[in-house]
Order: C-alpha cells, then sequence, then structure tokens
C-alpha cells in the first residue's frame, strides 16, 4: 500500500481524497443542511444529495488537474505526445502541409456544396485575419485585444463610401485598407510606451471607443441599425444579376452559386496576399525588426533600431489587412451593424493567433479551422457548445503550450539549413 | 580631429526622483580602452545606457566625436558607430545566433555584411557552429560572444561592453578580454568597458575610473589603479582575485 502511495498515481489519488474530505466538510455544512420557511417556523432539510454531487466532482476534477496539469512530467500530456509526431517531422510535414492545404482550398469550390463554400469563406476571413493580427501579435509582439476595430474601420469605410459617394467595392478596398492602417497608427502613437499588460487593455480601450461611436453617431452610420443595402462586388465590372451580367457575358446559364464561389476566390486572393506580403517581410529588415523587439526592445534601441517606427508599422499593416478583410466582410454580407465587431471578435482573432503558435502562419490555418470549424461543428450541441469548444482550447494548450505550430522558421540561412524548433527550448512548458 | 571620441561633463541622470549619477566627467580617447569599475548600484550601467541615450541626463552634456548628442534619439546616436554589448547581453532568444548578428548589421543597412560576418566568426569560431542555433539556448559565455560579435557587426567606433565577464569561467573571460585586446590593437578600436572584475578590468584598460554611487572617485592609468592600495583594497581582496 505505502508503494502505491509513493507513485504518481497513488500521490493524486491522495491528495484528490484530502480535496474530497475537505469539501465534505465544508459542503455539509454550507451546502447540506439548508434552512426552509414553513408554517410553523423555519425547518431544515438536508440536501445531500447534492454535497455527494460536489464531493464527487471535485474528486475527479482534482484527480484530473493533478494527473493532467500540475505535474511536471504529466503521463497524459505525455502520451498524447508521445503519439503524434516528432517536431522535426512536423515541421517536414508542414512543408506538405501548407500547398496541399493551399490545393484544398483552390479546388473547393468544384466539389463543395454551398454550405461548405459558405464555410471557407467564413474560416478564411479568419485566416485573414488571424495572419493580419499575427504581424502585430506573433512577429512584433504587441498584444492587441482591439482588433476588430480595424476590421470594423474597413467594413464601415466601405459601406459608407458606396452609400455616400457611390464608390464600387474595388475602389473602397484600397481606401479601407488605408484607413484602417490609418487607424492603426493613431492606436499605435499613444500605445509606444506600452507593453504587455497595458497595451492590451489600451487596445481593448480602442476596440470598444469605435465600436460605441459607430453604434451612437446615429446620423453618420445608422447606429444599432447598422448599414444595409451595401453593394455587392463585381467582377470586372460584371455584376452577378440573373440578366446582363457575369452569367450572361460567359454564356452560363445564372446560377447563385457563381458569387458565392467569387467571394470564396476574392477572400483565397486576400488571404493569400496577406501571407505572401508577411513572408516577405519577415525577410526584409522590418520584418527582423519585428521580431526583435518582440524579444527585447531595450537591445533593439541599443542595436539602432527606430522602435517608434518599427511599432507603427506593424500597427498600420496589421490594421490595413484587417481593413481588407472589413471591406470583404461588408460586400458579403451586404447588411453591417456594431453587432459584428465585439470583443469576442477580437478574442476569437486572438485565440486564433495564439493558438496556432505566434507568428507561425500555418498554425494561424490550423487554428482557424480547428476553431472556426469547431464552432460549427458543435452548432448542434447549443449551450454546450461553448463548454465543448472551451475544452477543445484548454486541451490544445496542455498538449501543445507554444500553440500548434511552435517551431519558428529563420528569416536567414547561410550554409546549412535547419529549422530550430521549439522543442530545443524547455522553457515554459510542461 | 581632437584625440577625444567620447567625453561627458557633468553628467546627472535620475530614475524618478533617485538620482543615478550625480555628476560625471570622464573622457575616452580614440584608440584607447577606458573602464569604469564599481560595485553593485555605482552607476556603471547607468552610465552606459546614458551615453546612448537609452536613459537620458537630466543634466551636463554628452560629446562624442565634437558633437553633443546628449538629446539625440537612441538610434541616431548608434547611428554615429557607437555599439554596445548592453548588461545581461540581450540576445534576441527566440532568434537565431545568424539573425542575432544580423540585427547588429541593421544601423548600417548591411553593408559589408558577409564580410563583417567573416570577421566575427574568425574572432569566435564557436559562433559559426552555432550559427543556426536560438540564441537562447546558447551557453552564458556564447551569448557574450555573441552580444559583442552582434555590436561589431555595426562596424563601431566606439565599443561598450558592459560587465562581459559576468558569470562566466575564468578561461572564458580572459579569452573575452584577449578578444577585446586583439580588436583594440590591431583594429584601433575604441573601447568603453564596463566592470565589476576590476583585476581583469584594470590589466586590460589604458586607463580607469573608480565609481561609487554615482559619482567618480578615482581615475589614472589601469596599472595605476591596479597598484593603488584604496582600490585593492575596495575591489580586489588585498590584491588577491
Ligand atoms: N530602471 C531603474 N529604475 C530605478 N532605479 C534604477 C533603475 N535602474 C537602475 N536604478 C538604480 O540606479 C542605481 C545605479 O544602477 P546601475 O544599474 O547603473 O548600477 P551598476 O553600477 O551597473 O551595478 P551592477 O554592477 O550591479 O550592474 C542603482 O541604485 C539602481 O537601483
Ligand atoms: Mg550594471
Amino acid at each position: 500500500m505505502s508503494d502505491f502511495l509513493q507513485t504518481r498515481v497513488g500521490a493524486a489519488l491522495k491528495d484528490a481524497a484530502l480535496a474530497a474530505v475537505i469539501t465534505l466538510l465544508l459542503a455539509s455544512i454550507m451546502v447540506g443542511l439548508r434552512t426552509k420557511t414553513e408554517q410553523g417556523g423555519l425547518v431544515i432539510v438536508g440536501q445531500w444529495g447534492l454535497v455527494a454531487w460536489m464531493v464527487g466532482v471535485v474528486f475527479v476534477g482534482r484527480l484530473a488537474m493533478s494527473l493532467l496539469i500540475w505535474r511536471g512530467n504529466n503521463p497524459v500530456a505525455n502520451a498524447m505526445n508521445a503519439m503524434l509526431p516528432k517536431q522535426d517531422t512536423v515541421s517536414k510535414i508542414g512543408k506538405l502541409v501548407g500547398p496541399l492545404l493551399l490545393l484544398f482550398a483552390v479546388t473547393l469550390p468544384f466539389y463543395g456544396n454551398r454550405y461548405v463554400i459558405d464555410m471557407g469563406i467564413l474560416v478564411l476571413t479568419y485566416i485573414m485575419l488571424g495572419w493580419g493580427l499575427n504581424i502585430v501579435v506573433g512577429l512584433a509582439g504587441l498584444l492587441d485585444l482591439g482588433y476588430v476595430a480595424f476590421y470594423a474601420v474597413g467594413a464601415y469605410s466601405y459601406a459608407l463610401f458606396a452609400q455616400y459617394f457611390d464608390l464600387s467595392f474595388w475602389v473602397c478596398l484600397p481606401l479601407a485598407g488605408i484607413l484602417a492602417a490609418f487607424w492603426g497608427m493613431i492606436l499605435g502613437f499613444p500605445v509606444l510606451r506600452l507593453r504587455g499588460d497595458y497595451l492590451a487593455i489600451v487596445t481593448l480601450a480602442f476596440g470598444e471607443i469605435i465600436r460605441v461611436v459607430l453604434l451612437n453617431w446615429y446620423e453618420f452610420t445608422g447606429g444599432p441599425d447598422g448599414i444595409s443595402r451595401i453593394p455587392r462586388p463585381s467582377f470586372f465590372g460584371l455584376e452577378f444579376t440573373r440578366k446582363n451580367g457575369f452569367a450572361d457575358f460567359f454564356g452560363l446559364d445564372y446560377s447563385s452559386m457563381h458569387r458565392i464561389i467569387f467571394l470564396f476566390y476574392l477572400i483565397l486572393i486576400l488571404a493569400l496576399i496577406t501571407n505572401f506580403v508577411t513572408m516577405r517581410l519577415r525577410k526584409l529588415p522590418i520584418g527582423r525588426a519585428w521580431e526583435a523587439l518582440r524579444e527585447d526592445e531595450i537591445a533593439c534601441r541599443s542595436l539602432g533600431i527606430n522602435t517608434t517606427n518599427t511599432k507603427l508599422t506593424a500597427f498600420a499593416l496589421g490594421a490595413m489587412f484587417g481593413g481588407f478583410a472589413g471591406a470583404f466582410f461588408a460586400t458579403r454580407q451586404g447588411f453591417i451593424s456594431p453587432e459584428s465587431f465585439t470583443f469576442m471578435e477580437s478574442a476569437i482573432i486572438l485565440a486564433i493567433v495564439v493558438l496556432g503558435g505566434l507568428g507561425s502562419q500555418l498554425g494561424v490555418v490550423i487554428a482557424s479551422l480547428v476553431m472556426i470549424g469547431g464552432f460549427e461543428v458543435f452548432r448542434d450541441l447549443e449551450d454546450l457548445r461553448m463548454l465543448v469548444f472551451g475544452l477543445l482550447m484548454v486541451g490544445i494548450m496542455i498538449w501543445k503550450p507554444r500553440g500548434i505550430v511552435s517551431s519558428r522558421a529563420p528569416s536567414v540561412f547561410l550554409k546549412e539549413k535547419k529549422s530550430v524548433s521549439g522543442d530545443l527550448v524547455a522553457e515554459g512548458e510542461g | 580631429m581632437s584625440d577625444i571620441l567620447l567625453s561627458l561633463k557633468g553628467v546627472k541622470t535620475y530614475y524618478g526622483k533617485i538620482v543615478a549619477l550625480r555628476g560625471i566627467d570622464l573622457d575616452v580617447h580614440r584608440g584607447e580602452i577606458v573602464t569604469v569599475i564599481g560595485a553593485n548600484g555605482a552607476g556603471k550601467s547607468t552610465t552606459m545606457m546614458t551615453i546612448c541615450g537609452v536613459t537620458r541626463a537630466r543634466e551636463g552634456q554628452i560629446i562624442y566625436d565634437g558633437e553633443n548628442i546628449t538629446t539625440l534619439p537612441t538610434h541616431q546616436i548608434v547611428k554615429k558607430a557607437i555599439a554596445q554589448s548592453p548588461e545581461g547581453r540581450r540576445i534576441f532568444g527566440r532568434m537565431t545566433v545568424l539573425e542575432n548578428l544580423q540585427m547588429g548589421a541593421a544601423v548600417i543597412d548591411y553593408a559589408h555584411f558577409e564580410e563583417d560576418l567573416r570577421m566575427v566568426y574568425d574572432l569566435f569560431p564557436i559562433l559559426e557552429k552555432r550559427q543556426s542555433q536560438r540564441g537562447g539556448t546558447l551557453s552564458g559565455g556564447e551569448q557574450q560572444m555573441l552580444a559583442i560579435g552582434r555590436a561589431l557587426m555595426a562596424r563601431p567606433k566606439l565599443l561598450m561592453l558592459d560587465e562581459p565577464s559576468l558569470g562566466l569561467a575564468p578561461l572564458v573571460v580572459k579569452q573575452i578580454f584577449e578578444v577585446v585586446k586583439e580588436l583594440n590593437e590591431k583594429q584601433g578600436l575604441t573601447v568603453f568597458l564596463v566592470e565589476q572584475n576590476a583585476y581583469h578590468a584594470l590589466r586590460l584598460a589604458h586607463r580607469g575610473y573608480v565609481m561609487i554611487n554615482g559619482q567618480i572617485t578615482m581615475s589614472g592609468g589601469g596599472k595605476e589603479l591596479l597598484s593603488n592600495p584604496e582600490v585593492q583594497a575596495a575591489y580586489l581582496e588585498g590584491g588577491r582575485h
């Protein structure tokens, strides 16, 4: 018996039993006995079933926590890890996964039904947003909790330009990006000296301010009513209409699917541009400066990096891609209101970036698929959906504390080519 | 062209209300190795950070190469070819050795990158072996070499080193100091060295300053200070080390 208690499972059981006893004691008094008003005064009723439940939950929960999470060498997470390929192989597979996913995306409209393609559009929108935010959070290390603000700026820019000036989507798209970038700088200036938690709070507030302004500036933005009948995008001037549109021009039978497929490719291209630009920038001095800034700001300054410019460009570029995505969102939905730009959106996008592994482009894709796809798959579970979803996220974080793709590919190689794996660095794991 | 490369005149630096430097005067001549020694909290690192403007002098002047740089932004000060290996090395932990070195060259727009990289690798061959390894996974000594190498990538006229010997084995300290000496003798590099390891620092330096509590209390030739009984008593444990 004493041998058994010395094993980890034994110790965990003992610990869980102790916690259960404490719960029993506390719950007996506080929950088990309940006073009730009846005719003739107070009576005491027992709620022992509830107490039993609580004790059970504490026991199981505590046991699970100490086996799975608290201990350094936790058997379950290790077992999960052992089932997975090693990081080295992952980066080899990673080289294949990217192109395969791209191939999958490009060919999706040929065999997907409308529901699947709609889902694809949604996932791609989040991938694009994730990639945009990845510049700010993943590369430059600036924790931004108000990213949705730029998404909103982009969406409203297009909607308002279209409403007041009758400008087309293709004219508004760059405008939306520029305006969002401009707002990115506006946010950037006051927070230049802030880091970490403080930065997070201010960006959170910024996101809310934008939403509140949109909500209350009734004459201009329509307030809570939002803006409806936002024009749909055209295909080089060809509308997706029943008559004299895209279908007629190409001699096709009219189908409402044309527009959906067009939107799908549009967001795919926008997202790919985001990815391409980010990958290019990572190899340029500015991209390296972002990463260095994430690592150590003082070192950056003492190396002669202009940290002000570096931060502002990160904010501006991240915001710009958010703006593009916003304009796309507006044209796709045809209707926008401040409802769509709540903190929840920022949180989801940030979760995608963090779960994906800060700074990893492929990680963002996988995390978007898991998260947005997960939302859909669990749709039937109604209330349980968030719970299942939360568990999923906790699971990923136990199993991969540094995100799904934790290896960081160096931006330069000279002679040998070798990925530097996250596994080489033990800190923060376990 | 004056002989003096860097001079501090009555520099006072504060952290909020706390005074860290109470009026520092010191000169660094071209081609010289100058060291500042002092106990913990004397203000050595603050002096270095004030020179490159990471912390700001509230009073006094910093003249570099005949120009007053006291209020210039840090990145412009560094552009004038002042490079440093800061306290605690401040390696970019998740970036590779090569990327770290590349960051050093950013300030001169990667001019002569390959050539300078070769030079650094020749000085510290271990860095070449480790070039694709993450900076954070290097040993302390290797990180110090990387920090110095990174600073050299900027082709500095003035190299500032903050406690390069901290936490390193005597042999590694010797190796690093030898490299500094070589750079100074062969390339005429001016070095400003902040150290607690007074014995090594004073043996290496042409001149030294002793700093106590934000003030310079003594100065003189390296050998001269080394044999000064006061210095020996306070920093060399009666001559032993
Ligand atoms: N960021 C800061 N905020 C407040 N006080 C500081 C700060 N940095 C340094 N100080 C104070 O300024 C004084 C000088 O510090 P400094 O780091 O320059 O000492 P040092 O000589 O480099 O010491 P060491 O040899 O331990 O590195 C110390 O009293 C220290 O507490
Ligand atoms: Mg110091």
